[in-house]
């Protein structure tokens, strides 16, 4: 009983902040004169063909490295926002590199895939070095960092310095990467000539490791404390400053492999329309998910849901942004609902404790479980 | 989550009390700007780059300046309540396309009433997130940030498509405010004309904050000195500034804590979307999707640059807005904004040297060769290099200040009623 009513309450946020925004878009759309009914099913009938499904899985492959990069810094209490403009530093010079060297197949992808996240990791250890050593915000200094990559990503995205153009096209992008540097794709979906990303496989390596390290890992131990309780970490030994350097670099690493699978994988070249603000997707299903690897790529598959099967309410006539602001409403009623459910399991346990107080004679130990979180 | 580490707060002994501002205070300020202009004098007539201080750029400055100041003033706001609101840009998008959607129909200034409420209803969803339900600060910013674009580009797809001259992405005209200028000063066109050290500069600087003025910018400089008097000189101020310090200690002396917070929040919201008006309504005389631009932003930058006080995000605004207007005016300007740059810094090491500390005083002096070489050495600045500025001045300030600046010292912290210590 114990044990349903807390997978209950672990399901309870994430299914009620679902529950609540599809309620909200229904109205929203109810307000535009549409059927609610018939757009979800629409978008359901469409997200059944199999060339949709490849195109949400290839989303959420994407979407899964900026939410795990955010999740480690949210471990232990770090804010991330730095996600966008690290990989797309990381994509932009990665791209580069790619596309000016020639070597075996395998040792190429590696060079790329390592100088991705090196970039990131860099990028992101200018705001971790901040706050270690001048107390400088990490959420003030990484949201600056993303306007400064923007500017040094025009900077050298132009003809003479890293770019080319392209033949019949206004289209600026890096020099595309031969083929001994891409990825080729994994035709997993039966029934279409759509092919997966083949970096579905590191998605799901970075997954494992993230839940290897954090859960099983002294250092994940440590990452954890300093994030429940700064103090209580220092007390037993842990050196803060060195985890939030290394935290914000891992997160930075991760964060540079984000526009791997588009690169790598479709458009071989880092060019002026290559997704931005993936970091900000990243920070909602990190916030979704609740920071776990299983709950992340649950809800990397829902965004890319929402994502691409909302390109078919185009046809009828409904705007697409639609889902732009169901994310938006998932995001702000999930947090709402962890709290709620917090406050409720605060006060379910208080009630526990009374009642078992005043149930057990005095010499038997009250119970197992503490009160309060 | 607080800006500075606890070290740096409890280092930090500053009274809040307008009283701590002494003439002291004023004269140095005082001198600082003229010094400040005496340096871009001289070095316009070094370079005859005449845009630094001509009245085009100074009026350019001030309407580049308008939006970024209302989102710091909107910050300023949230934060003195202890909530930080990094969802600024979000109700300042929010904000254009009100401004846009009503504006283009009903007139000018019920556009910028429009966009005020459309503001003010992000603050509004902002303040029942961090206050009602206790959500995080900076989770609750990203959301509406998220929200407020794709509120805004939905609302735009349905209510302005078809319309004469708008789009999916912009709205149709809207008519223009109207513009002020004080009589007589039109006249020193002629003396700026002459190009004379300081006195042309002078003249310049004077006629582009005279001439030309829209009533959007005016009501905005005077939404400034509101503030400052709101916040700083009335009981209501006092009270919403202690719900911003310690909130504990305002509600044990009866202060509702939740009301002021609600209040400075949706305050927060109006101020934002009242920038987004200015962008809508002035700058651009229509809705365009993506016109913000990351002001929001720059916005809460220039709060944090000018220490969590009126007067100062006004200067970090003024500062972020004339390195903008430069860029459009004039690319020779901007060349010459390094020499200045170089020579400011040049003359800090002197003065850090003169004081005996010798490091900071290398430190200065290489960075300022450095950018001296970089001048001497090239014609022109990539633009890139003046779209940065105002993110590495703002970095820069804090790394090197950030013992020195004092945010409210319950700013971002979670609050409930009776739970306190």
């Amino acid at each position: 009983m114990r044990l349903l009513r807390r997978i209950g309450l672990v399901l309870a946020a994430p299914v009620l902040a679902i529950v609540f925004s599809v309620a909200v878009t229904s109205l929203v759309l109810l307000a535009i004169k549409a059927s609610p009914l018939d757009t979800f099913s629409t978008m359901l009938n469409y997200a059944a063909q199999p060339r949709t499904q490849v195109l949400i899985i290839n989303s959420a492959v994407t979407y899964y490295f900026a939410a795990v990069a955010v999740a480690v810094g949210f471990r232990m209490n770090l804010f991330n926002i730095g996600v966008d403009g690290q990989y797309r530093l990381a994509a932009m010079l990665a791209a580069s590199v790619g596309g000016a060297v020639a070597l075996p197949a395998p040792l190429h992808v590696v060079l790329i895939l390592v100088t991705a996240m090196l970039v990131g990791g860099l990028w992101a250890a200018v705001a971790a070095v901040l706050k270690v050593r001048r107390g400088v915000s990490e959420v003030i200094s990484t949201i600056m960092l993303n306007f400064i990559a923007t500017g040094i990503i025009a900077y050298l995205l132009a003809p003479g310095r890293l770019a080319v153009t392209t033949q019949g096209s206004n289209n600026l992008g890096t020099k595309p990467i031969p083929p001994s540097g891409q990825v080729p794709g994994i035709s997993l979906i039966p029934g279409t000539q759509a092919q997966v990303y083949g970096l579905i496989v590191l998605a799901i390596l970075v997954g494992v490791a993230y839940w290897f390290v954090l859960g099983r890992t002294r250092f994940g131990f440590d990452l954890r404390a300093t994030g429940m309780s700064e103090a209580a970490a220092v007390a037993s030994g842990v050196d803060v400053r060195r985890m939030v350097l290394s935290a914000m670099v891992i997160s930075g690493a991760v964060a540079g492999l984000v526009g791997m699978p588009q690169l790598l994988g479709a458009s071989y070249t880092y060019s002026l329309d290559f997704p931005a603000g993936l970091g900000f997707t990243g920070i909602g299903i990190a916030l979704l998910g609740r920071n776990d690897p299983v709950g992340i790529a649950v809800g990397c598959l829902l965004w890319g849901f929402l994502d691409n099967s909302a390109q078919i309410l185009n046809l009828e006539n409904i705007p697409v942004e639609i889902v732009q602001i169901t994310q938006g409403i998932i995001v702000l009623s999930v947090v709402v609902a962890y709290e709620l459910v917090r406050r409720y399991r605060v006060v379910a346990e208080q009630r526990d404790v009374a009642r078992a107080l005043a149930a057990t004679p005095k010499d038997e130990p009250a119970l197992a479980g503490g009160a309060g979180s | 989550m607080s800006l500075t580490n606890d070290r740096a707060i409890d280092s930090e002994i500053v009274t809040t009390s307008p009283g701590a501002w002494r003439m002291r205070d004023w004269r140095s300020v005082l001198t600082a700007v003229g010094a400040g202009i005496l340096l871009l004098s001289a070095v316009r007539v070094l370079t005859s780059a005449d845009a630094l201080t001509s009245a085009g750029t100074v009026g350019a400055a001030l309407a580049a300046t308008v939006p970024i100041a209302m989102a710091g003033l909107g910050g300023l706001w949230s934060e003195r309540a202890g909530v930080v609101n990094i969802g600024l840009e979000g109700m300042m998008i929010l904000g254009t396309f009100g401004a846009g959607w009503i504006g283009w129909q009903h007139g000018p200034w019920a556009g910028v009433g429009s966009a005020v409420v459309f503001g003010a209803l992000g603050g509004l969803l902002h303040a029942v997130a961090t206050v009602t339900f206790g959500v995080d600060h900076i989770v609750s910013g990203v959301a509406i940030n998220i929200l407020g674009l794709g509120v805004t580009r939905f609302l735009a797809s349905i209510l302005l498509e078809g319309t004469p001259g708008g789009g999916r992405t912009q709205s149709p005209p809207i008519p223009p405010v109207g513009s002020f200028s004080v009589p007589g000063f039109g006249a020193l066109d002629t003396i700026e004309k002459k190009h004379w050290l300081l006195i042309s500069d002078l003249a310049g600087i004077v006629r582009g904050l005279t001439t030309n003025l829209s009533y959007i910018t005016i009501l905005a400089l005077l939404l400034v000195l509101l503030t400052y008097l709101v916040l700083w000189r009335t009981p209501f101020g006092l009270r919403l500034r202690s719900c911003g310090e310690d909130p504990y200690t305002a509600e044990s002396l009866g202060v509702n804590v939740y009301r002021y917070k609600y209040v400075g929040v949706v305050v927060s919201g109006a101020l934002a979307g009242f920038g987004g008006a200015f962008l809508a309504v002035v700058a651009a005389n229509i809705y365009r999707e993506g016109q913000t631009g990351g002001r929001g932003f720059i916005g809460l930058a220039a709060m944090i640059f000018g220490n969590w006080r009126p007067g100062g995000l006004l200067a970090g605004a003024g500062l972020f807005g004339y390195t903008d207007a430069l860029q459009l005016r004039s690319a020779v300007a901007v060349h010459a904004l390094l020499l200045i740059i170089a020579i400011a810094l040049l003359a800090g090491a002197a003065w850090q040297l003169w004081r005996r500390r010798f490091v900071s005083a290398a430190v200065l002096a290489v960075i300022g060769a450095g950018l001296l070489t970089w001048y001497l050495r090239t014609d022109t600045l990539p633009g890139q290099v003046t779209f940065v500025a105002p993110y590495v001045t703002t970095l820069l300030v804090l790394a090197v200040a950030s013992q020195r600046l004092r945010p409210p010292k319950a700013d971002g912290q979670p609050y409930r009623r009776g739970e306190g210590r």
